[in-house]
This record gives structure tokens, C-alpha cells and sequence, in this order.
């Protein structure tokens, strides 16, 4: 049924007794054209892709536990297209058109809201790195604005101006960033998806991927073998074991990050903050709650769960941004695994074993790319060759030394 | 006013003789000392606490706990005011002042209950299947009504005035809680000679026991309490931390705790904070967290006046307060003879016992003939009233009837409180004898779980298994285990079978009660496919309101349990996450807010600065002085030309101690330094500085400085200000991984050494005032990059080297910290005769890029010693940290950007650092970029702005003339590109 405020309506009336499931709980068929593994956002927006832009149908998305369990559920939900090197922002900028049109493409509200998103600076050499940033953005089109601390004040009175440590000097602005209803996108991409022929099959964890002569056959799952022709790998903060079980070593570690919210609370934060002079970002949910977060906790796990060093990190960087929060309760705090490259930025590109596919990477950032990733790697799987967008995002640059280095740390996956 | 006419005329453990006056919506009230805002406001006859989240339904208590879903206010107010405080914990003191929140004008009349009129639309999730067209409406339109609408109370707005504090506690054994379980753990640890803290979250020890009216080894189960409470005070090694509640298990043995030290005051007294929030270092935890009642889903089930059984005997017990005055009793388990005889001792009287078990059970029958109460086997359908339960509709042997109560005391059964059993991933299990979720297989290392929170639900057991977890974590802590006896207790039944719901309903049956979450939504999560728990929690917001579910969990599981046909431990389980109950944001901040959010660094010239009228900034964790302005100077900018000028043409002095320092020695301290840098130290001469840079791994720059050599095994480094600490490290890290056979030790001195720059043509002149006549330096003596260890006069040590950052004549003295002030106003006396001035950190910048000398706008950890026009410095001689990475194609591809100066065409425009470059012509698109500006500044030397940029094939391209595109800040203007060196290029100047 299509969604819609008469069917909505119309259900109301009838005590909502004819939804249908959202997709079906699809059982494995003995073989596919192409294998998604891990149903996050990726391997969900993959499989629909796959279906709408390349007719591709005969797809299955193979989760080991539910559906949008992993990060695309556990995020704080920000999307943005305010990056800084000519690698990613084509890339990023693809993405939040694709936002800017999904909720009508795949008819489910995953309450996009650009409500802009403002990146504080505390210091000349802050700001001079923002408006290089900026003008790069601006250079493909990408808003941004550069606020003065008045222009800050303005916008976020609240913040602290007065006896702060290090004082906001300003802010760069990115309007149409924003947030995203995490969940609702796993679900809209996987009726989506469903409603094209895909199959969602979930509780079946892959525990091998069959390869022969250098070509993958299929993947081993707890529910028996299942063939493919293409395999393509979206499994996030497992990417590293899930690519070894073809025998692929990966640039990656994977990394714990915390994120927290507050109990509901009438609306104060209109829109998504980040501070300059320590770790914390801050936005508020639709429902009230303040969704915020920092740091990684820095070490390598697979532990989804962080500690309270970092608890305390956050809630300091809080404080010393908007002290006006002092009363305000932290509700519940997770973590999630993050697939951390050398670089900070994704791959999405070819093995080499034929027919298998990697997209992982992602580390802290990767929730607002979900639909350029699953437009692109449908592209790389569907054609056996990156599209132009992604063809930066190679598995081989870290031989090469075409890094995408954001923030310019280097090789140390838990600064970036 | 201060009636409390549902106050009983004795017991309880209020105190009489303290009244308490409070305010709840500006209404006066009185309470006692002793009391929960819930409980005086129940006295005071006060049934309406609140609105729910979604329809604003009108809400009363529910219990009398933690667990609180519905009596949510906000306490206090202005900058103190805190949202969502549940009422249920929320200690009496005099002056209390609270609010309704989430209704609109009043609690009475809310206009937002016009919500209720579309409930039938309102079903779970129907927001993601509309308010899609047109897209531009949600931000401007649904969003915002949405957002209105939602949330619950208030923030305040403005800074907390208030302060936290932080603290560390170390123990052998962690008890949680002070039920039977807790109580009996930590004195029979305490006996056993175990250092004890014990943490109860309410404001008094003895949790069910002085809830409820038992009988310990034959005394009242309240003066049992007060006998093991004095007991533990005296031992010297216990501990008992009241308002205290653990919130959170984490790595390696660590709880986080949060005292509310001055909660249960207006305000806190002056010099003390709010509330403390502990790290509990512990071998041994003793989790006696004891068990949460369990609300029955019926229609309507949220009319005030319906309430947990068990707490309905806290209030009438503790409190003294009688919470109605015709009571039904539900429940599905024993307790209903205890409350049916609390209720009846508080002369509150029990019109029926509704008992959906077949033919009851001996307990329950005997209460209710005793109370007089009609005993019904069967099920409350629907409870009716709008502000206050006025009746419930009974079913029972097929046929319907209605009963006129105000109080329903209703229980579905006991849920151990395991939620801290699974903060490190463990999953609780189900047990279908008991149904309820106990504890999972591997609790967090050195945990046990005792009492109730196991599903031990007699007292008797509780207090044995208390005994026997303290005995036996003592023993494992290595003390002998104390002779104990185990109390007797008063005898009791705890049977209990499952009764999750009551079908075929009217009305809104709630799960979840603060979230608006009816099993018509669990319902309709199970048609639409999101039936595994955590897509019920997140489609329908199950469990994901303030109380993060504690009394909605347990029952939102069986029901899909039951929808699906399938027993609840193949549905799932429900795992917690921290913390326990929502904690202040302050408090785990602590003081780190403010100007005290990192430390601030300040040289030891600083208080001199200071006196010079310097302009600070903040430069990472350290303040420098800017400039120094004179009376007369309009702006930075004329203060630091003159400043600049000052240096160029006699003498200035710069506080430059930030840098890092590093000592090096040992006889491997060369090779170790010809490891780190791309660059050579080995044959560095003794008495000499060179010039550094060094490589991070992947062979991209990571840092520079000069490194002097003062003896054959003894060097010392400088790093750049931001870099100090990281360098440090990344040299540590070199020589215990890397090279660990190396014979080097490192420190860094960078607190133990004031370091200033004379800078200038005069500068000798002026050290040659202050330095010790026995060293020579002259030119010749002390050339360009010569380094000493030399002696002040008066015989202060001091280092001097010849260094130069401003390209003039310049030298760097260093002196012990503590001779820092002293030293500065030396110079500035030396200096007088020559036109000597301070300068700051602006003249410094300005001087730099004069010279095309790289610092942190260059280190943006993107760019190579190559890309800085310093590849030859990079030794092909050697291994170094970086040699390899840095030769891969793309580090080493001709036309990476390079540094380079760009020059405005236009006299007077001022350029500026994030520009980007293009060629004329072409169009502003990411192809066409051709690089960046780094650094910009003011020349005085060439009266004209001037940058640094990194631009491809930058060094092929000099003498074009290139756009500097700033769209940012709205200019686009042309540039010459030059060399980077703007101002003597050929370094004659500081060979002197
Ligand atoms: C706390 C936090 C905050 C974040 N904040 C943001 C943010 O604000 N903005 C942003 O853009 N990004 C953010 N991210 C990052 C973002 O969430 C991730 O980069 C992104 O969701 C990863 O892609 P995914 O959705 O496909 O991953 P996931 O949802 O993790 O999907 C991977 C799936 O693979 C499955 N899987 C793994 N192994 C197997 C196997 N062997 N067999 C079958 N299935 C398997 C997993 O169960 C999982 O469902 C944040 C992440 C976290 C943890």
C-alpha cells in the first residue's frame, strides 16, 4: 500500500488492520545475481539502487541479526556536505541531492530536515582552515557561510560568550545540513527494496565466502550456502572480518564511538552544532531529546560499548559550549564499531577476487552517505567499474598515496 | 493549606513535627520532612501529576519509585529549573517549588488533549507514512508543529549556577542497594574485615523494608533497618553513601555513582555542590538492586488513582498516606493479601480483590475475608474517569460488571532490577517459573547478584543470599569470612502466574505509559513485519522514554510474545544501556566548564606581559601575548607594524618558552635523532643548531624546529607550540617500539626552561650587556646557528643559540623557568639604549611569512617537506620515520601543490588566508582549482599584503598572474605568484 495521508486516514478508520508488513521476511533462495552482506544502511541502499538504476532484481541483503540494528541505527543522524578535499565533495554533494529527493523516491518519511548545521571556530587559524573549506565547497556549488561571532550569537544565543576558555570567534554555516531519521531510512530503503524483488533476509549470519579460482561463488551463512555471481561487502564496523573470510586484509581498524541523549525536552536547538575547541556536537531530535556526542573512545574493539573517560570528555565539551545544559539529564548512551581507515574516508571499489566488492570505511561519518554509497556501489557492482564519483575511494590509495586525508592526521585511524 | 487530608493521623516515616511548605503550580501545600513531592502532594489529596508525551493524557503516580513514568515536573526554577524530575524521588524540602509540564494553558485544562480526538490516526510510526508532500513543507510546516508538540518540560535556558564536583572511591566490596539482599551483603563483607561501601539511591537504608510491614528476627522490619544501619555506620572500613545511585558498570572493575549531595535543599550551601559524581574502583560487586512491580495492560489503565500495588503500600506504610478511600486490588501474584491489609490498616477500604488466578490461593482468600473485601476471579477490563479512576469495569465468568473505586492497586508481578547486569552486554534470561528476566550467563567480572534481583522474592531468601554474597565476596578479597547468622523473617507466599493483559478491552490499553505506547501499537508493529524487540522498541518508542522502559519492557515483550504465538525468551530480550537513571549533564562534567574547561598555561614572563599592557591569545592550552600596544596606537595592526619595524631596524624581544623543549641524551642520542628526522643530527657539530623537519610514518611532514647539540651525547630539541606534547610521544613511541636497543633518554623540559628571542641588528649589543663577559660572542666567536650552554651575569645559567625566525640578526636565551620575569626585564633594561620593545605573537606571524617560513598553516598534515620547497633537506642517505611512504607516486608527483607567495596586483588589497587560486578565465569549479593560500599578513617591509600558498606546479608558475577566489568572504582578485621568501632572500641579514 502507498503511503500517504489518505491511506493514513483511511486506516484510521479501519483500526489500521491492513498494513502490510514493511517487507517481507524474505527466506533464502538457493542463489542470487548479487549478494549484499550486512543490512545497514549501505547494503539496504545498495540493493535498491541496484534494482532501480540498474534493473538488477534478483538481489538479496544478508543480515546477520535484524535489519538496521548496526550503525545505521545507532548514529546521531547528521548528514552534511561541508567536506574539504576535491575527493569527497562530488561524492557528498551527490548524497544530500539524493536526501533532498529520497523521502519522494522511496514514498516513506525519514523526516529529512535540513536545518543547517554550524561548525564553531575559536581562533584565526580555525577560521582560515573553515574558509579554505568553505571555498572549496563553494568551487562545486556546496553551500556555506562564514559567521562572525555577533552572526553566532544570533543564531544561538545561549552558547557560552562570556567566560568561555576558548571564546567562539564564529562559525561556519552549512545550511543544508541537517539530520535524518536513522531508522526510518533503513526501513525506507528496505521496503523500497522489497517492493522491487529484493529479498531481506535476516538472522542469517555469512560465516565464509566461497572462492574458487579466484572468482567468488557465494557466501556461507548460518542457513546454508547461497550462490552468487557478485558479492558485495557493506558489514561497516565488521568489514575487516567479513572481508577475511575471502582472505583480504584490511586498511581498517575498527573502533568504539558514544553517542548519548538527553531526556525530552521542549525544543532549544533548532539546528546541529559542532564545537571547535573540543570534542563535542549537539542537535535535537524531533521528539525533544539532545542527540550529542565526541571522541572515539580510541582503542581498537568490537566491544559495542564505550567508557566513561569519554562520558566525561563529551559532557565537558558540552558544559564549556552551553553551560545552560548543567541540569539537563543524559538518558541513555551506546556505542558502535567503526570501520576506521588509515585515511578517515570510505572505499568503495573491487577486489582482488572477481565478482567480490567492498564498501567500508566509513568510520564516524558514514550515515550521511548512505544513499551516494548505495548509488555508487550499485554502479561498481552493477558495471565492474567505480563510477566517476567514487573513483577516488580506492582500495589500492594507501599504496599509491592518493590519500583523502580530511584532517590531515595521518595513518592513525583513532584520530581521525 | 496545610490540611493533608489524605495524611494518616500516625506511623510512617515522615516527621511530623517538621512541616515542609512547597508549591506545586503555585498552589501552597505542606508536607514533611521525610517526604517525596509525591507522596506530600498525595497527602494533600493531589491526584493529577502530569500529561503524557503524545495524547496528553492526564496522568497520576504510577509508583512510588525510580521507575516513575507519568508524575514528571519541573522542580525548582529560573537558571535552577530541571525538566522531567520524577516527582516519585524528588526529596521534600521546605520551599520546594514545582511545575506542571508538557500542557498548555494548565494541568487541569491542556488544549494539547484535542490530541486524544486523533489517536485513531496517531497509531504508531503513522509519521513515517505521511507529511511527505510537498518536501519543502516538512522544515517549514509539520516539522515545526511536530517539534512544538513533543518534548516533555522545559530547559532552563540559561547557566546552570551551580557547580559538580568529581571523586575517586576504592573498595573491596561494592553493594548496590539497601534492601534485605544489600543490607545483610555489606555486613557480613564489613564483618569480615572487607573495606564496604554500600550505595542506596533513596535517601534512607532498608528499600522494600521500610516499604512494606515485616518482621525481621522479630522486631519490625524498620527498626531491623535502623539496627544494621548503626551497626554499619560504627564499622571504620564500611561505607554508606545515601542519594547515591550507581548508574553505570564500565571496563575494568569501574561503577559510576552520582551522590546528590544538596538535592533535598533550595539551594546548595556555599563551597558545596550539587551532586558528586563517583568512580568506584572495586574488586567485588554485590548487585542487591532488588525488583521493579510490574504494571497489568487493561483499557485505560493510565487514569490516575491506578497504581502499583507496591507502591500503594509504600505510601500508605512510609508515608503515611492514605492514596484513595475505595480500593480495588489486581494482581496476578500473593502480594495481594499484603496490600489488601495495608490498605485496610490505613482504613482505606478494599471493596474488591480482582484475582484473574483460578480459585486464588489460600493467602489471598484469607485477606480478603479478613478485610471484608469480595474476592472476584477474573480481570479489570477498563478502569473509567478522566482526572480520577472513578470506577473499574470488572469481568469475571463471562458477564461484566461495574464497581465505583478511586484506587486501583494493581500488579502484574516483580521484574528483578538486573539493568546494571548488562551494561557490559550480557543478556538477561528468561525464566518461565518465575516469570521474570534474570540475570544472563557472564555478569561484568567480579559481579553477583543477590535478593530480589535474582528472583528471590521471599525475604527470607533475600537475606540469606545477602549473607552469603558478602561472606563470600570478602572471601574472595582475601579477608575471613565473619561468623553470621542469617535473620529469620515473618512467613509468606510469593507464587505468581504470568497475566500480561487483559484481552478484548475498551479503551487505550498502555504499555508504555510516558511514551503513549498502547498494545494496539504493539499490534500494529507486529502486522507491519517490526517484531523483533529492538524494531518494537524503535518503531513503536517502547521503552524509550524517560524511565527507558522499567515498567514497559517486560510487558511490551509479551504481548508480541503472545501476538506471534511464540514464548517470550524466542521473542528476545531486553538489554540496558547506561545509566541506570538519567544523569545530570554537570555532573559528569564537573568543573571542567568555564574558563576552567582545560587548564590555561602561562610562561613565566607572563605576569611581566601583563604589566606591558599585552594583548593575549589563546594559542592551544597556552595564552601568548599578541602585541603590545602603546598609547596612541589605533588597532593590532599598527601596534605590530611598529612592532615589526622595531625588530627590522634595532631590537625586539619575544616570549617564545611555548615551544617545546626536549632533552636528549645518551650515546645513541644522535642516531636516534637521525631516526626521527628526515634530516641528519649525527654530524652535528657540538656547539651547533640545525634545522629540522620531521616525517610522520605515512610521509607527510609532522613537525619542525631547531636541535641543538651541547655535547657529544646531549642535544635539545625544539618542537613547535601546538606540537610539544605529540612530538614527545611520537619520539617516546620511536624508541620503546622501534628502537628500543638504543642507549638515548628523552625529557621534556619545556615547564623547566624560559625561552626569549632577541631579535634584531642590536640584539648582540643587547646581550652582550647581560651575558656573562667570560663567554664570547661575537661574530665570530658565535656565528649564525652556534649553540652554548653559557652563564648569565650574576651567574645565572642560561642557554644561548644563535637562531633566526624573523630573518634578522636573532638569538634565543633560555633560562631556568624560575629566572624567567628576571630575565625579560634584564633585556628590556638592557635593551633601553638601543630602542628595545617586546613583540608579540602578530609581529612574529608577520615576520615569518616576510621570510616564507612554514608553521601550522602549512603543517595542515596534508603537505610533504617537498611540497614546502624542502625536499632536499630529505636525506636519501638514511632510514628514517617516513622514507618509504614518502616516496609513493602520488607524494612525489611533479605538480603536487607547492609553496609559494602570491602578491596582490592591486596596491592595498588585502588578501587573505582559505582563498582559493584559478587561472583568469577560467570557471570557479573543483578541476580548476589550483591550490590554496595558507598564511597572509600585512608587510611593512614591502607596504603591501602579502601570503603564502601551496599552489600546483606552484614553482614552474612564478610571475603569473593567478585569482585569488574567496567566495567565503566575497572577493576575487588577482595575485602575482613569487618565490616564498619575501624579504632577503638570500639570508645575509642574520649572519649579522
Ligand atoms: C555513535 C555513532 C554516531 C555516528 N554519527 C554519525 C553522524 O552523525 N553522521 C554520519 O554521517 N555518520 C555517523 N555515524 C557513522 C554511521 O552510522 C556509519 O558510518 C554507517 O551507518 C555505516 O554504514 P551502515 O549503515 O551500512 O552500517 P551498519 O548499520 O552497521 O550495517 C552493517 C551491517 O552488517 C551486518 N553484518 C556484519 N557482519 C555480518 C555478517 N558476517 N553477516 C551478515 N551481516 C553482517 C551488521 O549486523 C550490520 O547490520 C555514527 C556512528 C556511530 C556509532
Amino acid at each position: 500500500m502507498r503511503y500517504s495521508i489518505l491511506s493514513v486516514l483511511g486506516q484510521a478508520l479501519k483500526g489500521q488492520k491492513d498494513w502490510k508488513p514493511v517487507w517481507r521476511d524474505a527466506e533464502p533462495k538457493p542463489a542470487y545475481d548479487v549478494i549484499i552482506v550486512g543490512g545497514g544502511g549501505h547494503g539496504l541502499a545498495t540493493a535498491y539502487y541496484l534494482a532501480k538504476e540498474h534493473d538488477i532484481r534478483n538481489v538479496a541483503v544478508v543480515e546477520k541479526g535484524w535489519i538496521g540494528g548496526g550503525n545505521v541505527g545507532r548514529n546521531t543522524t547528521i548528514i552534511r556536505s561541508n567536506y574539504l578535499l576535491p575527493g569527497n565533495i562530488p561524492f557528498y554533494e551527490k548524497s544530500m541531492k539524493l536526501w533532498e529527493g529520497l523521502e519522494q523516491d522511496i514514498n516513506y518519511n525519514a523526516m529529512i530536515s535540513q536545518r543547517g548545521i554550524l561548525n564553531l571556530y575559536h581562533s584565526d587559524g580555525q577560521r582560515d582552515a573553515y574558509v579554505r573549506r568553505g571555498n572549496a565547497m563553494r568551487l562545486h556549488g556546496v553551500d556555506a557561510e562564514l559567521l562572525d561571532r555577533e552572526g553566532v550569537r544570533k543564531m544561538y544565543p545561549f552558547l557560552n560568550f562570556d567566560n568561555a576558555r576558548f571564546p567562539i570567534h564564529g562559525g561556519l554555516l552549512h545550511r543544508r545540513g541537517g539530520t535524518v531519521r536513522h531508522d526510518a531510512v533503513a526501513w525506507g530503503y528496505a521496503r523500497a527494496a522489497d517492493q522491487r524483488g529484493v529479498d531481506i533476509i535476516q538472522n542469517c549470519e555469512v560465516t565464509g565466502i566461497r572462492v574458487e579460482n579466484g572468482r567468488v561463488l557465494g557466501v556461507e551463512t548460518e542457513r546454508g550456502f547461497i550462490g552468487a555471481n557478485k558479492v558485495g561487502l557493506a558489514a561497516a564496523g565488521n568489514s575487516s572480518r567479513v572481508a577475511a573470510m575471502a582472505g583480504l586484509k584490511l586498511p581498517i581498524e575498527s573502533q568504539v564511538l558514544q553517542a548519548f541523549v538527553s531526556e525530552g525536552l521542549k525544543p532549544l536547538i533548532p539546528g546541529v552544532i559542532t564545537f571547535g575547541a573540543g570534542h563535542f556536537y549537539i542537535s535535537q531530535s524531533d521528539k525533544g531529546g539532545l542527540v550529542f556526542g565526541g571522541d572515539l573512545d580510541g582503542y581498537n574493539s568490537y566491544a559495542q560499548r564505550g567508557n566513561l573517560p569519554v562520558v566525561e570528555d563529551v559532557c565537558e565539551g558540552g558544559m564549556a559550549l552551553m553551560p545552560a545544559i548543567g541540569r539537563l539529564r543524559v538518558l541513555r548512551g551506546w556505542g558502535g564499531i567503526m570501520d576506521m581507515s588509515m585515511d578517515g574516508s570510505p572505499i568503495i571499489d573491487k577486489t582482488p577476487v572477481d565478482g567480490l566488492y567492498l564498501n567500508c570505511g566509513w568510520c564516524y561519518g558514514g550515515f550521511k552517505a548512505t544513499p551516494a554509497s548505495g548509488f555508487c556501489f550499485a554502479h561498481t557492482i552493477a558495471r565492474d567499474e567505480p563510477h566517476e564519483l567514487n573513483a577516488a575511494y580506492r582500495l589500492d590509495r594507501f599504496r599509491t598515496g592518493r590519500l583523502i586525508d580530511e584532517k590531515g592526521v595521518g595513518a592513525q585511524p583513532n584520530l581521525h | 493549606m496545610s490540611r493533608q487530608p489524605n495524611r494518616l493521623a500516625s506511623g510512617g516515616l515522615v516527621d511530623r513535627n517538621k512541616p515542609q511548605l512547597f508549591r506545586f503550580d503555585g498552589q501552597p501545600y505542606q508536607g514533611f520532612a521525610g517526604d517525596t513531592l509525591a507522596s506530600a502532594l498525595l497527602a494533600n489529596g493531589v491526584s493529577l501529576f502530569g500529561r503524557s508525551f503524545k495524547y496528553h493524557r492526564p496522568r497520576g503516580l504510577l509508583s512510588a519509585g525510580p521507575e516513575e513514568p507519568n508524575a514528571l515536573v519541573e522542580l525548582r526554577s529560573g537558571a535552577r529549573r530541571e525538566p522531567n524530575t520524577r516527582a516519585t524521588v524528588a526529596e521534600l524540602y521546605d520551599g520546594l517549588e514545582a511545575t506542571s509540564q508538557n500542557r498548555w494553558p494548565s494541568l487541569r485544562f491542556d488544549a494539547m488533549a484535542v490530541n486524544q480526538l486523533f489517536a485513531p490516526i496517531f497509531a504508531a510510526g503513522f509519521y513515517y507514512k505521511t507529511f511527505m508532500w510537498p518536501a519543502a513543507f516538512w522544515e517549514k510546516l509539520y516539522e515545526p508543529i511536530i517539534r512544538r508538540a513533543a518534548g516533555l518540560g522545559r530547559p532552563a535556558g540559561s547557566e546552570d549556577p551551580d557547580h559538580y564536583e568529581k571523586a575517586f572511591a576504592h573498595c573491596d566490596v561494592l553493594v548496590i542497594g539497601s534492601g534485605p539482599a544489600g543490607l545483610m551483603a555489606a555486613l557480613a563483607a564489613g564483618r569480615s574485615g572487607a573495606r564496604v561501601i554500600i550505595a542506596e539511591e533513596d535517601f534512607r537504608l532498608g528499600g522494600r523494608l521500610i516499604c512494606d510491614r515485616r518482621e525481621v528476627d522479630g522486631v519490625p522490619s524498620v527498626e531491623w533497618v535502623a539496627r544494621i544501619a548503626s551497626e554499619l555506620e560504627a564499622m571504620p572500613e564500611v561505607r554508606v553513601m545515601l542519594r547515591t545511585s550507581v548508574f553505570g558498570v564500565y571496563d575494568g572493575g569501574v561503577y559510576g555513582a552520582l551522590e546528590r549531595v544538596n538535592d533535598h535543599v533550595a539551594v546548595p550551601p556555599e563551597f558545596q555542590p550539587r551532586q558528586r559524581m563517583w568512580r568506584i574502583m572495586t574488586r567485588e560487586t554485590i548487585l542487591a538492586a532488588g525488583s521493579i512491580e510490574r504494571p497489568v495492560v487493561f483499557g485505560d489503565n493510565d487514569r490516575p488513582g491506578v497504581m502499583m500495588a507496591g507502591s500503594v503500600r509504600t505510601y500508605t506504610n512510609r508515608f503515611a498516606v492514605a492514596p484513595g478511600t475505595r480500593a480495588a486490588v489486581f494482581a496476578n501474584n500473593d502480594d495481594a493479601a499484603r496490600t489488601i491489609g495495608d490498605l485496610e490498616a490505613a482504613g482505606v477500604h478494599v471493596d474488591a480483590v480482582i484475582d484473574p488466578r483460578p480459585g486464588s490461593t489460600d493467602s489471598v482468600r484469607s485477606a480478603a475475608r479478613k478485610a471484608g473485601s469480595e474476592l472476584i476471579e477474573g480481570a479489570i477490563e477498563r478502569a473509567t474517569g478522566g482526572q480520577r479512576v472513578q470506577s473499574v469495569d470488572v469481568r469475571s465468568n463471562g458477564s461484566t460488571r461495574s464497581l465505583s473505586v478511586d484506587l486501583v492497586a494493581m500488579s502484574g508481578g516483580w521484574s528483578p532490577t538486573v539493568h546494571l547486569t548488562s551494561h557490559q552486554g550480557s543478556r538477561p534470561v528468561w525464566d518461565d517459573q518465575l516469570s521474570a528476566f534474570l540475570p544472563g550467563q557472564t555478569l561484568p567480572p567480579g559481579m553477583t547478584v543477590a535478593g530480589a534481583a535474582t528472583g528471590q522474592f521471599s525475604l527470607e531468601a533475600c537475606l540469606a543470599a545477602g549473607a552469603a554474597a558478602g561472606l563470600d565476596a570478602a572471601g574472595r578479597c582475601g579477608f575471613r569470612r565473619a561468623q553470621l547468622a542469617v535473620p529469620s523473617a515473618d512467613p509468606e507466599s510469593t507464587a505468581v502466574s504470568p497475566l500480561w493483559r487483559v484481552r478484548g478491552t475498551k479503551g487505550k490499553a498502555f504499555v508504555d505509559f510516558q511514551n503513549d505506547v498502547a498494545a494496539s501499537d504493539v499490534e500494529l508493529a507486529e502486522r507491519e513485519g517490526f517484531r523483533s524487540v529492538e524494531h518494537l522498541k524503535r518503531y513503536t518508542t517502547l521503552g524509550m522514554a524517560t524511565d527507558q522502559g522499567k515498567t514497559a519492557n517486560v510487558n511490551g515483550l509479551a504481548l508480541m510474545a503472545e501476538i506471534t504465538a511464540k514464548s517470550i525468551s524466542q521473542t528476545g530480550t531486553t538489554i540496558f544501556r547506561p545509566p541506570y537513571t538519567p544523569v545530570a549533564i554537570g555532573a559528569l562534567a564537573g568543573h571542567h566548564r568555564g574558563e576552567h574547561f582545560k587548564p590555561t598555561r602561562l610562561t613565566a614572563g607572563h605576569a611581566w606581559a601583563k604589566r606591558q599592557g599585552a594583548v593575549f591569545v589563546e594559542s592551544g592550552v597556552w595564552m601568548r601575548a599578541a602585541y603590545f600596544p602603546r598609547p596612541g596606537e589605533n588597532d593590532w595592526l599598527e601596534t605590530t607594524i611598529r612592532e615589526v619595524n622595531t625588530v627590522r631596524s634595532a631590537v625586539g624581544v619575544c616570549d617564545v618558552s611555548t615551544l617545546g623543549k626536549i632533552d636528549v641524551q645518551g650515546r645513541d642520542a644522535g642516531k636516534f635523532l637521525d631516526f626521527v628526522y628526515c634530516n641528519t643530527f649525527s654530524t652535528l657539530a657540538i656547539g651547533k643548531a640545525r634545522y629540522g623537519v620531521m616525517l610522520r610514518e605515512d610521509g607527510f611532514a609532522m613537525d619542525d624546529g631547531t636541535t641543538s647539540r651541547l655535547a657529544e651525547d646531549h642535544y635539545v630539541v625544539t618542537t613547535t607550540t601546538a606540537n610539544a606534547a605529540k612530538v614527545m610521544q611520537h619520539m617516546e613511541f620511536c624508541h620503546q617500539v622501534l628502537l628500543p636497543h638504543l642507549d638515548v633518554q628523552m625529557i621534556s623540559i619545556s615547564d623547566q626552561w624560559a625561552q626569549y628571542a632577541i631579535a634584531g641588528p642590536k640584539s648582540r649589543a643587547v646581550l652582550q650587556k647581560i651575558v656573562d663577559p667570560r663567554h664570547d660572542i661575537s661574530n665570530e666567536a658565535f656565528p649564525f646557528m652556534a649553540a652554548a650552554e653559557i652563564s648569565l651575569k650574576g651567574g645565572i645559567p642560561a642557554r644561548l643559540f644563535r637562531i633566526s625566525f624573523s630573518g634578522e640578526m636573532a638569538y634565543e636565551l633560555a633560562v631556568p623557568a624560575g629566572f624567567g620575569e628576571a630575565a625579560i626585564v634584564e633585556i628590556i633594561k638592557a635593551g633601553q639604549e638601543f630602542g628595545i620593545a617586546p613583540y608579540g605573537l602578530e609581529a612574529l606571524t608577520v615576520m615569518r611569512i616576510e621570510k616564507g617560513h612554514v608553521a601550522g598553516a602549512e603543517f595542515n598534515g596534508q603537505t610533504t617537506a617537498r611540497d614546502f620547497g624542502l625536499g632536499k633537506m630529505v636525506s636519501t642517505k638514511k632510514e628514517f620515520v617516513g622514507r618509504v611512504m614518502a616516496q609513493r607516486e602520488a607524494l612525489t608527483q611533479p605538480d603536487r601543490p607547492i609553496l609559494v607567495g602570491l602578491r596582490p596586483i592591486e596596491e592595498g588589497f588585502r588578501l587573505r588566508s582559505g582563498a582559493h587560486l584559478l587561472n583568469r578565465g577560467a570557471e570557479p569549479s573543483l578541476d580548476n582549482d589550483q591550490g590554496y593560500v595558507t598564511s597572509t599578513t600585512y608587510s611593512p617591509t614591502l607596504r603591501s599584503w602579502i601570503g603564502l600558498a601551496f599552489m600546483k606546479s606552484g614553482k614552474e608558475r612564478t610571475g603569473d598572474t593567478v585569482r585569488a577566489w574567496d567566495a567565503i568572504r566575497g572577493t576575487d582578485a588577482l595575485v602575482e605568484v613569487v618565490g616564498p621568501c619575501f624579504y632577503d632572500p638570500k639570508g645575509e641579514r642574520h649572519h649579522g
